[in-house]
């Protein structure tokens, strides 16, 4: 297993490099710049902008600087937009931020979404089935960006037992956290009931019951091992979403997280800070489905790493 | 049942089985031993450097940081003093001679002398500093020279230091404007001794902004700045005036989203929006007359014509478009926030008021279309209507869409794209119809008509008129005001008739303010100055 | 046409010739499918759904374009079933051209992620290995590619067109089907029955495509269902961006968008447009899980 890990290290330095030379040459080929503005400046203003930051050097030049810079010193580099913070203060300031929120949604997420689900199963195509399935599908429905302002209509304006927004007391992070939580909820309680349907027929869990097994030790012991197959594949990247936050409910809930930087440093051509929040999602985004791939194996004892 | 009631059957029914009739939240919570104002503040402020940014969400924070040569009154016309207490202009217009007050001090307590503006300017202009609004220091002389490179000698701008306590502008032209000038930030002193020490003077995003750093001269001092959080900013001892400074506190509150700063002002955590969503206008309005606002601003909504490409090259094309748009109609019927339709291009002023007008003439302009050779319409070219993505954008588009379908029968395509991309479309010339809209530096026609200018950074229309640039120049060297008016009536006559914009209204500011703020006067260009703001009962 | 697999019939004789020649599967399905009434009932909804946005406008008195700057915001009434929007438009209308886009997109963009995705993650799951880690990789690469600018660049070279809102669409959402595809693949290829047919010579195509991916159609229905959604929201962030459907014209994803800035005020411009999204939403999911359980003969007797 270790070797297998080890591998799996090794192998993120490539896939950096390919995503990071991929992702600066997009950048450099989709219109508009980092300075460009509603009201133009002075063509030697603008240049002398451009050479403020060093991107009137060539292009190879940049990339090599750029690279050498996060080799030697870890440094992201300065964002254009926010003059006065390099990408490191921005990503280790919002970072912390999102990954709480994140938290909070995660843990509300997998204790709605997997009783339900499980419940939903168990119980097929009885009421029980539907009415837990219906909720979760009305949760489906109800885009975030519905779902957010109602919470804040209801219970920080009507009845103010909570926050509108912010992010400085407990009473700030609740609806954020619910709003968020509620549709990964949906996600995962259908995947658990469509991979523990799967599961619950097949024969291990006949012999299983056929041995006198109850039914609960049959449900939590056996058949959630399968059964949970599809969700784990699904948390991988689901979860490096909610962890890295999420603009519609950073905006929404004014939070000061790193969901909106991934979406304004796009819309400012923030080249520093695009390159930075994309390196930071990636490096999640293969550790978790490192664990994924480790939690897999665990689930099901006959793989093994390969 | 009326659309309210309907709103909140709604709202409870999503929340049926819940325990209703709790009392409703308090508002403005803690606020009443201190006088903090909570402000919705747009963006997030790039930089506090007054020298590092473009910003408007930045220029309302500098003027609570800092403070020009002269400030804005309590009426939010006038002119106050700021760090000068009397100034003399010249007979000519071209000397300005600026005495500062002995008692101007930095928040460090070293005093603010004539020559701290002199190195103030000096770095703004240096072009390695590459300073986005260095050109607004362009009506000094040899300013602009200096920042273009072609001169190194600073000596030859028009800025110098007679003294602590006295300060001479000379300026290139007659420059009636430039007091009301001087209080954009662009003209504020900055502690260059301070900024010197943290990575040097010819450097943007040091860390002489940061809370502790920070020095500025302004009625209050940085007390904290969380990024997309909030920037607190508290009263200065230090500053001159002191004793005038009502409030404690501000918080600066940047909220980009209309809705979400509307709620929090609705639960009692902003005093001011930053502006308010259209569909919340009418609602305010009906419900809460006492929190609405409505300031006129001066600025102008218009359309942008390349007018380098057929059909648009045709100014018969031009004029049809334009004489049939039901302005009306848009801002009574869309926008509702008091807006007024823009029959020309510059916005009225109590000092200026344009005589130019487009009329408003469907069989005349379906007449000027036939003329161009498309009679009712009949092979029109296709044609795209460009704007930047924004609900309210796409709303005025789709109205003038069908006004032009309906009375010209021709079907023009919308078009909308991200911000920067829209930016690029323009600048290249990439484009045949844009939405645009322009908001003045200061109060005087100029600032509005001197973007048609041949070649201009801001033209994008490929539009050019010999009169109407030597028309510019007259006006620049004009010697008195009423040579200067007819100059630009003039202007304004030659953009109305020739129509490389299509004017459609002018801009409302419409915005949410707690009753308890007291002080907030309208302003036609925003450079409040924060120490006559009041919180009180 | 789909083969029994052994997993099917777990008492069957695994000669290839007699398995095929077996009762035809599919028509089992449709009888189990026909008994299913929650899965009639999504299907004959969303059949009425595509048949009202398709032929509906025709017979509409209003164009989704026309404005009527005197009647704005109605209140749904005898002449506007729904009600008007800002600039007096006919809500109904508008609702029922909005559909053909988002049910077109909705199908189309998750037929292609679905495509791509179940194709991939059982060729990754089943050769495994290098090959496997390489594929892998690729798809956390596509995971972390700044999509907005990705987007605009699409754009920038290939211009704007309904085909590119596939591709960009297609472009992430297959990732985490092929990550679930991928997952059932390898811990199916360890079942015996795989090993079984592997001994008796099938090739790997047929293995795969014949064997295996039928018997993971549980969670792939399932997260299929769960694409659509996305899809059909997706689609109204890339026309933020400028692609996709353009203004006046409207889609599902949009009209929910602006209906929900005006929720307090004017409910309806939320209400219907959501209701009918909900409804879709539902229908696809009955019948999604209906499918799922009339393709599935061992649960079916239980």
């Amino acid at each position: 297993m270790f070797r297998f890990i080890a591998r799996r290290l090794l192998q993120t330095i490539p896939v950096l490099l390919v995503l990071i030379t991929a992702s600066f040459l997009m950048l450099r080929l989709v219109p508009g710049g980092p300075f460009d503005s509603e009201k133009a400046t002075t063509p030697e203003i603008k240049h002398n902008l451009e050479a403020y930051y060093g991107f009137d050097q060539p292009l190879h030049k940049q990339f090599f600087n750029y690279l050498g810079n996060i080799v030697l010193h870890g440094d992201l580099g300065r964002s254009t937009k926010y003059s006065n913070r390099t990408v490191n203060e921005i990503i280790a300031d919002k970072f912390p931020v999102s990954l709480e929120l994140g938290a909070w949604s995660l843990l509300i997420a997998l204790t709605i979404g997997l009783s339900a689900g499980i419940l939903a199963a168990v119980y097929k195509n009885t009421w029980a089935d539907y009415v837990t399935s219906g909720i979760v599908m009305t949760g489906i429905c109800v885009p975030t960006f519905v779902l957010g302002p109602l919470l804040v209509l209801a219970f920080a304006i009507h009845f103010g037992w909570l926050s509108a927004s912010g992010w400085y007391v407990w009473q700030d992070r609740v609806l954020p956290a619910l709003t968020l939580g509620i549709v990964y909820a949906a996600y995962i309680a259908r995947l658990t009931r469509g991979g523990m349907l799967e599961v619950l027929g097949q024969d291990y869990i006949r012999t299983a019951r056929a041995k006198g097994a109850s039914e609960t030790r049959v449900v939590l012991r056996h058949a959630l091992r399968g059964g949970l197959l599809p969700v784990v594949a699904f948390l991988g990247p689901a979860i490096a979403g909610i962890i890295t936050g999420s603009f519609v409910i950073e905006t929404i809930f004014q939070i000061p997280g790193l969901g909106r930087e991934f979406v304004n440093s796009a819309f400012n051509r923030d080249r520093t800070l695009i390159l930075g929040t994309v390196m930071l999602y990636a490096v999640l985004i293969i550790a978790l489905n490192l664990v994924v791939d480790v939690v897999q194996v665990w689930l099901n004892p006959k793989l093994k790493f390969d | 049942m009326n659309t309210r009631t309907f709103g909140i059957l709604f709202v409870c029914a999503a929340l049926a089985g819940l325990p209703s009739g709790c009392a409703k939240k308090e508002t403005a919570p803690a606020a009443t031993l201190a006088k903090i104002l909570r402000f919705g503040n747009g963006a997030e402020p790039q930089d506090i450097d007054p020298h590092a940014v473009t910003g408007v969400s930045e220029g309302k924070i500098i003027n609570a940081l800092f403070e020009g040569l002269v400030a804005e009154d309590p009426s939010g016309i006038g002119i106050a003093p700021g760090v000068a207490e009397r100034w003399t202009i010249s007979d000519d217009g071209l000397v300005y001679t600026f005495h500062l007050r002995a008692d101007a001090q930095w928040s460090n307590g070293l005093p603010l002398t004539a020559s701290d503006f002199v190195h103030s300017y000096q770095r703004m202009l240096t072009p390695s500093l590459a300073s986005e609004y260095a050109y607004k220091l362009y009506p000094l002389t040899g300013a602009e020279a200096y920042n273009k490179g072609a001169s190194t000698d600073f000596s030859q701008v028009g800025v110098k230091a007679l003294g602590d306590h006295t300060l001479k502008l000379t300026l290139k032209n007659r420059t009636p404007y430039l007091l009301q000038d001087l209080k954009h930030y662009a003209w504020f002193p900055v502690p260059v001794d301070v900024i010197g020490k943290f990575g040097g003077l010819a450097r943007k995003g040091s860390a002489w902004t940061r809370p502790g750093n920070f020095v500025g001269n302004g009625p209050f001092i940085l007390k904290e700045w969380l990024p997309n959080q909030r920037l607190v900013v508290t009263r200065s001892p230090t500053y001159w005036d002191h004793a005038t400074v009502k409030l404690d506190e501000i918080d600066f509150m940047p909220v980009e989203d209309g809705d979400t700063e509307e709620r929090m002002f609705r639960s009692g955590q902003l005093d001011k929006t930053e502006s308010l969503p259209l569909e919340k206008i009418a609602v305010y309005k009906r419900n809460y007359p006492m929190m609405y606002r409505e300031d006129p601003f001066y600025g102008v909504y218009f359309y942008r014509i390349n007018v380098t490409k057929p059909p648009f090259n045709d100014v018969r094309v031009r004029r049809a478009l334009a004489m049939c748009i039901d302005r009306e109609a848009i801002v009574s019927d869309i926008l509702h926030g008091g807006q007024k339709p823009a029959w020309n291009f510059t916005p009225p002023t109590p000092e200026f008021e344009s005589s130019a007008r487009i009329p408003y003439d469907v069989a005349e302009a379906q007449h000027l279309l036939a003329e161009a050779g498309y009679p009712e319409g009949k092979n029109f070219p296709h044609v795209e209507l460009l704007y930047n993505t924004s609900a309210s954008h796409r709303i005025i588009a789709e109205a003038i869409q069908q006004m032009w379908k309906t009375s010209l029968g021709i079907d023009i395509t919308l078009l909308n794209q991200e911000w920067k991309v829209y930016l690029d479309s323009q600048n290249t010339g990439n484009y045949q119809l844009a939405r645009a809209g322009w908001i003045g530096d200061y109060p005087d026609p100029n600032t509005f008509l001197d973007l048609w200018t041949t070649g201009g950074g801001n033209n994008q229309t490929g539009w050019s008129n010999a009169t109407y640039d030597d028309l510019l120049r007259s006006a620049a060297s004009a010697t008195n005001d009423t040579e200067r008016a007819t100059d630009y009536q003039q202007m304004e006559q030659i953009v109305a008739d020739e129509l490389p914009v299509i004017p459609i209204y002018f801009y409302t500011h419409v915005y949410a303010l707690n009753p308890k703020v007291k002080g907030w006067v309208p302003q036609l260009i925003d450079n409040r100055a924060w120490k006559w703001i009041d919180l009180a009962e | 046409m789909l083969s029994l697999s052994p997993k099917k019939l777990p008492s069957a004789d695994l000669a290839p010739a007699q398995l095929e020649q077996g009762v035809s599967p599919w028509r089992d399905a449709w009888h189990r499918l026909k008994r299913n009434k929650l899965a009639v009932f999504g299907g004959v909804t969303l059949i009425v759904l595509v048949l009202a946005c398709g032929v509906g406008p025709f017979f509409s008195p209003y164009g989704y374009e026309q404005t009527n700057l005197d009647n704005t915001f109605a209140k749904p009434n005898l002449s506007h079933w729904m009600g008007t929007d800002q600039l007096g438009r006919d809500l109904f209308t508008r609702l029922l051209y909005g559909g053909r886009i988002s049910i077109t997109v909705g199908l189309v963009a998750t037929f292609v992620a679905l495509t791509i995705g179940v194709s991939y993650g059982a060729v990754a799951g089943f050769f495994g290995g290098k090959l496997d880690a390489f594929m892998m990789r690729v798809v956390d690469i596509l995971y972390a590619l700044p999509f907005t600018i990705f987007v605009i660049m699409l754009m920038v070279f290939f211009g704007r067109n309904i085909y590119l809102l596939f591709v960009a669409i297609g472009a992430v959402e297959w990732l985490t089907m092929a990550r679930i595809v991928r997952g059932q693949i390898m811990s199916l290829k360890k079942m015996e029955y795989v090993e079984a047919a592997r001994s008796l010579g099938f090739g790997t195509q047929r293995i795969i495509f014949r064997h295996m991916i039928p018997n993971i159609l549980g969670p792939v229905i399932v997260y299929t269902t769960l694409t659509i959604p996305g899809v059909m929201m997706l689609e109204a962030f890339l026309s933020f961006l400028g692609l996709g459907v353009q203004a006046p014209m409207s889609s599902w994803g949009v009209l929910i968008k602006d209906g929900a800035e005006k929720m307090e005020e004017y409910p309806w411009l939320l209400i219907f447009p959501g209701t009918v999204f909900s409804l879709t939403l539902f229908s696809l999911n009955f019948l999604g899980d209906g499918l799922r359980d009339a393709l599935d003969v061992r649960s079916a007797k239980d």
